[in-house]
């Protein structure tokens, strides 16, 4: 009794809440149907029959479609594909986004056009430099790296049909490298120079310095990049689609590639929807651990 | 222990010439200040010394030895530097211990230099946090204790106390000071603050736009100040400038007019100065007095009391702004008319060149 008497007191100290609940209703309701409603009917056409070429069949499809997935070899083969791209292109652009941070962290003359050089390929469409890597730089017959080949008396290397996943993963890289370069530069002008003056005092080199004050000044940074292009790479798809289609055969066909496939090029509404769920489930497993380990590292 | 030279240090960006020829010898324990206004470069002048600046021309040499192209780590210096620069993502005990990491020293005694450093600092129960645990004052204390594990020849400090609160920076002063006579160790030290360099100094140099102005004893540049310049710098409040005019010359001193009427007889030499002369004549607050008979009138503008201490600023004639020192129980209010009179012995003249006239008598605690 007397307890409900003092919450009943707190509760009329209080300004009422209700007019501030009721003013923020509308956006959380847009953001869940927005949220909700996709995510709602992914889940129910995984378990359906639906399949656009065919009508006839439909009704509740238990796990069917989840059972055919993982029976495909080609699902194992996009889930690889998946990781083999994030992690390549996470190394190649925040190794070398580090080194070019560093790099372009020293006067030298024509610096700032440089910087915006570096910076640019990140303000071009996706589906642009794909094309242009495709048709102006990769292509054995009249793309740059076929002449330079030539030039050396070498044979041209067609790139998309010999090695198609790296293929990729060179123009996934060339987009990203200047989204960790940016973050990463702007990490080391943020260093201290007294911190790395004491450190030239203690008898630190070139090399030293980078190790023990640079490095370890970029970590954070180097997290919120590997956060970020994470969140972005598990769904590249305009540079596939645009150059190998996800071939040849299924060398270059990632996750979402593959839903892609299932969903508007063979109409398995059903099958593409229990891919669409396993890619929600993969992106998750990812974020977990990527948030966890992150949240660390912020706090120190 | 260690005794460094200076023969004609220069250092130019471009065509800016920053250090114009600095000449100096720092002896064995020693406690130097390096002071002046912003921008004098007294901080390009010490880290020409530890070697983050190159020497454009001139000699830098310890213990006799021409150090000019040695790198920084290799001159056995160590810095403490104005933001302490600790490294952010190690503990105080690898802070500390990260030039003898560099130098592969063994752990063993890795750790006995740092605790020892630890002991000597009150830092013992800090050792496993990380700098942004710490206090300033302790930050400060692990940046001390960093150049000591060192074991270095001459500690550089680079306006160490400035990011200190002013009863931290007190205290701090004591502990420098404590430190300099426990390591018997030679020591430069950089401020702006002439506070820090009267009461830590041995030798203090004072410096002005890459030049310097004169060196010496805290004493000696309070009562002989060669120039206009360390006149003005050192002491706090500052002191009192006026025109006057000289009267007559002789062997025991000058007799100079003063402004607001009255002469005065300073005991210096007369070098250089004839009798219808303009000069400056120099008197610190505590060498005026209020005295009903005095030759200076003047309007009490402001009182600020110190408690044992009171400044009169009293105005005289038109815009002679004087400060007078006072004990703190004279009863002198606001707006009084008092009357000043001068100690003639505490006077200072100084030619139109901004030199000052030598006194015949050395202060006794200049000597």
């Amino acid at each position: 009794m007397s307890a409900t008497l003092i919450r009943e007191n707190v509760a009329a100290a209080k300004p009422p809440r209700k007019t501030g609940s009721l003013l923020v209703v509308p956006s959380v309701v847009v953001l869940l149907l927005w949220m909700i409603v996709p995510l709602v009917m992914t889940l129910w056409f995984s378990f359906q029959y639906y399949n656009l070429v065919n009508p006839e069949v439909s009704g509740f499809a238990g796990r069917d479609n989840y059972e055919f997935l993982v029976t495909d070899p080609d699902f194992w083969v996009s889930l690889r594909n998946t990781m083999t791209l994030l992690i390549s292109v996470l190394v190649i652009t925040v190794g070398l986004g580090t080194l070019l941070a560093v790099l372009f962290d020293q006067p030298f003359p024509g610096q700032k056009i440089a910087r915006v050089l570096a910076i640019s390929p990140f303000f071009v469409m996706p589906t642009v430099s794909a094309l242009i890597w495709k048709n102006l730089l990769m292509h054995p017959i009249y793309g740059v790296l076929g002449a330079v080949a030539l030039a050396f008396g070498l044979q041209p290397v067609d790139w998309f049909a010999s090695y198609p996943l790296a293929a990729v993963i060179a123009i996934v890289s060339w987009e990203w490298l200047p989204f960790a370069l940016l973050i990463l530069l702007t990490a080391v002008q943020s260093l201290d120079h007294e911190q790395r003056e004491a450190a030239r005092m203690d008898g630190a080199g070139v090399v030293a310095q980078f190790f023990f004050i640079t490095l370890p000044h970029l970590s954070r940074a180097i997290s919120v990049v590997v956060m970020i292009e994470t969140i972005f790479l598990l769904t590249v798809f305009a540079e596939i689609f645009v150059t190998t289609s996800g071939g040849p055969g299924n060398a270059t066909t990632n996750l979402a590639f593959l839903i892609y496939a299932r969903a508007l090029l063979q109409y398995d509404v059903g099958g593409a929807s229990a891919g669409g769920v396993v890619a929600i489930i993969l992106a998750n497993i990812v974020a977990y651990f990527l948030v966890r380990s992150i949240a660390r590292r912020l706090e120190v | 222990m260690a005794t460094l030279t200076l023969r004609d240090l220069r250092k130019s960006y471009g065509p800016a010439h920053v250090i114009k020829g600095i000449d100096l010898d720092v002896l064995e324990r020693e406690f130097v200040v390096f002071v002046g206004p912003s921008g004098c470069g007294k901080s390009t002048l010490l880290r020409m010394i530890a070697g983050l600046e190159d020497i454009t021309s001139g000699e830098l040499q310890i213990d006799g030895r021409r150090v000019n192209d040695v790198g920084p780590a290799d001159r056995g210096l160590a810095m403490v530097f104005q933001s302490y620069a600790l490294y952010p993502h190690m503990t105080v005990r690898q802070n500390m211990g990260f030039a003898l990491r560099l130098a592969r020293v063994p752990k063993a005694e890795r750790d006995r230099k740092v605790n020892e450093a630890a002991r000597i600092l009150q830092l013992e129960p800090y050792l496993e946090r990380r700098p942004k645990d710490l206090s300033g004052g302790q930050r400060q204390r692990v940046a001390i204790g960093r150049s000591i594990v060192r074991d270095p020849k001459v500690f550089l400090f680079d306006e160490p106390l400035s990011n200190l609160d002013a009863a931290l920076r007190g205290q701090m002063r004591m502990e420098l000071l404590r430190l300099h006579e426990d390591l018997n160790a030679t020591m430069i030290y950089v401020t702006h603050d002439q506070v820090e360099a009267m009461t830590m100094a041995d030798k203090i140099v004072v410096l002005q736009a890459g030049l310097v102005e004169q060196v010496g004893s805290p004493l000696e540049l309070y009562h002989h100040p060669t120039n206009l310049f360390v006149a003005g710098f050192i002491g706090s409040p500052r002191m009192n400038l006026m025109p006057a005019r000289v009267v007559e010359v002789t062997g025991s001193g000058v007799t100079v007019a003063l402004p607001s009427g009255g002469q005065v007889t300073v005991p210096t030499s007369a070098s250089g100065v004839r009798q219808g002369d303009t000069i400056t004549l120099g008197v610190r607050p505590e060498g005026l007095h209020v005295d009903s008979a005095g030759q200076i009138a003047g309007e009490v503008k402001l009182v600020e009391r110190l408690g044992g201490l009171t400044l009169l600023h009293v105005t005289s004639g038109v815009d002679l702004a004087l400060t007078v020192q006072i004990e703190g129980s004279d009863a002198t209010r606001a707006h009084e008319t008092v009357h000043l009179s001068i100690d003639t012995a505490a006077c200072h003249l100084f030619d139109k060149a901004g030199l000052a006239l030598p006194r015949l008598v050395r202060h006794p605690m200049a000597a």
